[in-house]
C-alpha cells in the first residue's frame, strides 16, 4: 500500500483505510489522509505523522425506536457502536451521523441518540435520514434539535483542518417514482459554498442516502446526484459518505471515493438478493458480526484507498 | 274489548317494529358504502392498480417491518401519517378520476386508484 504514498500529486488525496459497521475512523495528516477501523484502531494507535493528523468517526442509521427482527434494542446496539469510539486511544475530532438517527421520529428517540453521543464528549454533526422526517412536519422535529445554523432541509458546510466538510439533505420532498432527491435550492447552495474554494481542497461530502445509484429498483440512489457531482468533479480529492443500505460498498469515479457505512441496528439484504430491502432478520447470534467488520481497497485515479472494518462483535 | 284492543296494539307495535328493522336493514345493505383494500408489503403497494367505484372507502395497511406513508401525487387529496406495522389508513374517493399516490419515504413505491361509476 505504501507504493501509492510514491507519487508526488497525493498530496490532497484521502486515503481510507478502514471501515466499520460501528463507524469509520479517518484520519488525515496534511493533505493526505488515511483511515483505520475502529478495531485495528484500538489494537494500534495511529502511526505518527509530519503534521498533526485528526480523525473522525462516521456513524449510521441508529434507527433508535426499532425493535423488531433481528434486533428487539437499537439503543443498546448503538450504545455497544458508542462505546468503541470512547474505547479508541485516539479520540476522533467530531462525529458524523449520517441519518436515519430514529426509526419514527419521536422526541424520545432523537433524545436518546442525543443523550448516547453527548456521552463521548465529542461535536456530533448530523444529516437527517428518511426515518427522522416523520412527525407532522416533515422534518421540523430533527431540524429543531439538530439542524441549528443549517439551511432549507437541513444542509450545511463546514472547514476541519483544511477538509471541507459538506452536509447534503436528499430525503426531503421526494418525488413519486423517484429515488433521493437534492433538489434545485439546495444545488444552487452547492455551488455558491463551493464557487470560491481552490480545486486542492480535500471535500468530504456526507448525506444519508448514496448519491450514485447502488440499486435503482430498490430507490437505492439520488436523482439529481449528477448535478452535485458535476460540480465537486473539479476537486483533487472528494470523499462521498453515505448510508441507508445497511451494508458496505464502494465505488469510484474520477476523483470521487464514495462509500456507504453499515446501521448499528440492523443489516439489510444485499442489492437485488431479497423480494425487497428491509430488516434482514439473521440470527440473534450472528447479529453483531452483521453489523461487521468489511474490508476493501478504494481506487481514486491511480491513487489507492484501503479500507478496514470493524464489528460490535468482540 | 279494551283486551282485544291493546293485543291489536301490540301486534300493530310489533309490526311497525319489524317494518323498521326491514326498513333498517334494506337501508343499510343500500348504504353500506363500497371498500376496498391495498396490502402494504415488501416495499410495494400489492395491488398498485384499483379500480372502484365513486364513493368507496380504501384502506390500506402496512404488513412492513419499515413504516410507510400513502400521498396522492398531488400531495394533497390525501396524505396518510406515518404507518407503522400494522397500522391503516383509509380514504374515500367521492369523485371519478384517476388518483395517483406514492409512499413518501421510498417514493419508488407507487401506485394509482382509478374511480369510475
Amino acid at each position: 500500500m505504501d507504493d501509492s504514498l510514491s507519487d508526488n500529486d497525493r498530496r490532497d488525496f484521502l486515503r481510507c483505510m478502514a471501515w466499520a459497521g460501528t463507524g469509520a475512523l479517518f484520519a488525515f495528516s496534511g493533505g493526505l489522509g488515511k483511515s483505520t477501523g475502529l478495531d485495528s484502531a484500538l489494537a494500534a494507535p495511529l502511526r505518527p505523522a509530519a503534521t498533526a493528523p485528526f480523525t473522525f468517526v462516521q456513524l449510521s442509521d441508529s434507527h433508535i425506536g426499532f425493535n423488531k427482527p433481528p434486533n428487539a434494542d437499537a439503543r443498546a446496539t448503538f450504545r455497544e457502536a458508542i462505546a468503541k469510539v470512547k474505547a479508541l486511544p485516539q479520540q476522533p475530532d467530531f462525529i458524523i451521523h449520517t441519518g436515519d438517527v430514529s426509526q419514527l421520529s419521536r422526541d424520545d428517540e432523537f433524545d436518546d441518540a442525543q443523550q448516547m453521543l453527548k456521552d463521548t464528549g465529542l461535536p456530533v454533526f448530523w444529516v437527517p435520514g428518511e426515518h427522522d422526517m416523520l412527525d407532522p412536519e416533515g422534518g421540523k422535529a430533527f431540524l429543531s434539535r439538530f439542524g441549528k445554523g443549517s439551511k432549507g432541509a437541513g444542509w450545511y458546510s463546514f472547514d476541519h483542518r483544511g477538509v471541507h466538510f459538506i452536509a447534503l439533505v436528499n430525503v426531503a420532498d421526494l418525488k413519486p417514482g423517484g429515488m433521493g432527491n437534492l433538489g434545485a435550492e439546495q444545488l444552487k447552495w452547492l455551488k455558491a459554498d463551493l464557487a470560491g474554494r481552490t480545486s486542492s481542497t480535500p471535500i468530504v461530502v456526507f448525506a444519508h442516502i448514496p448519491l450514485w445509484t447502488v440499486y435503482a429498483e430498490w430507490g437505492w440512489g439520488t436523482d439529481d446526484a449528477a448535478e452535485a457531482l458535476k460540480l465537486l468533479a473539479r476537486f483533487g480529492s472528494v470523499t462521498v459518505l453515505n448510508g441507508h443500505i445497511h451494508q458496505i460498498t464502494q465505488k469510484v469515479e474520477g476523483r470521487i471515493a464514495f462509500h456507504t457505512a453499515r446501521s448499528t441496528a440492523f443489516p439489510q439484504p444485499a442489492p437485488g438478493t431479497a423480494p425487497s430491502p428491509g430488516p434482514l432478520k439473521v440470527p440473534p447470534e450472528q447479529l453483531h458480526s452483521m453489523l461487521g467488520i468489511t474490508d476493501a481497497l478504494f481506487v481514486r485515479g491511480h491513487d489507492r484507498i484501503a479500507l478496514i472494518d470493524s464489528t460490535l462483535a468482540v | 274489548m279494551k283486551r282485544a284492543y291493546k293485543l291489536l296494539t301490540f301486534q300493530a307495535a310489533a309490526l311497525v317494529g319489524a317494518g323498521l328493522m326491514m326498513a333498517t336493514v334494506s337501508e343499510m345493505t343500500k348504504a353500506a358504502p363500497p371498500a376496498a383494500t391495498v396490502e402494504i408489503g415488501n416495499f410495494t403497494f400489492k395491488n398498485p392498480t384499483l379500480t372502484v367505484k365513486p364513493g368507496t372507502t380504501v384502506t390500506w395497511t402496512n404488513g412492513d417491518d419499515i413504516p410507510h406513508t400513502v400521498v396522492a401525487k398531488d400531495l394533497h387529496t390525501f396524505r396518510s401519517k406515518v404507518l407503522d406495522t400494522g397500522d391503516k389508513f383509509s380514504f374515500t374517493f367521492a369523485k371519478a378520476g384517476s388518483f395517483g399516490y406514492f409512499c413518501s419515504l421510498h417514493p419508488h413505491m407507487t401506485g394509482v386508484i382509478i374511480v369510475k361509476a
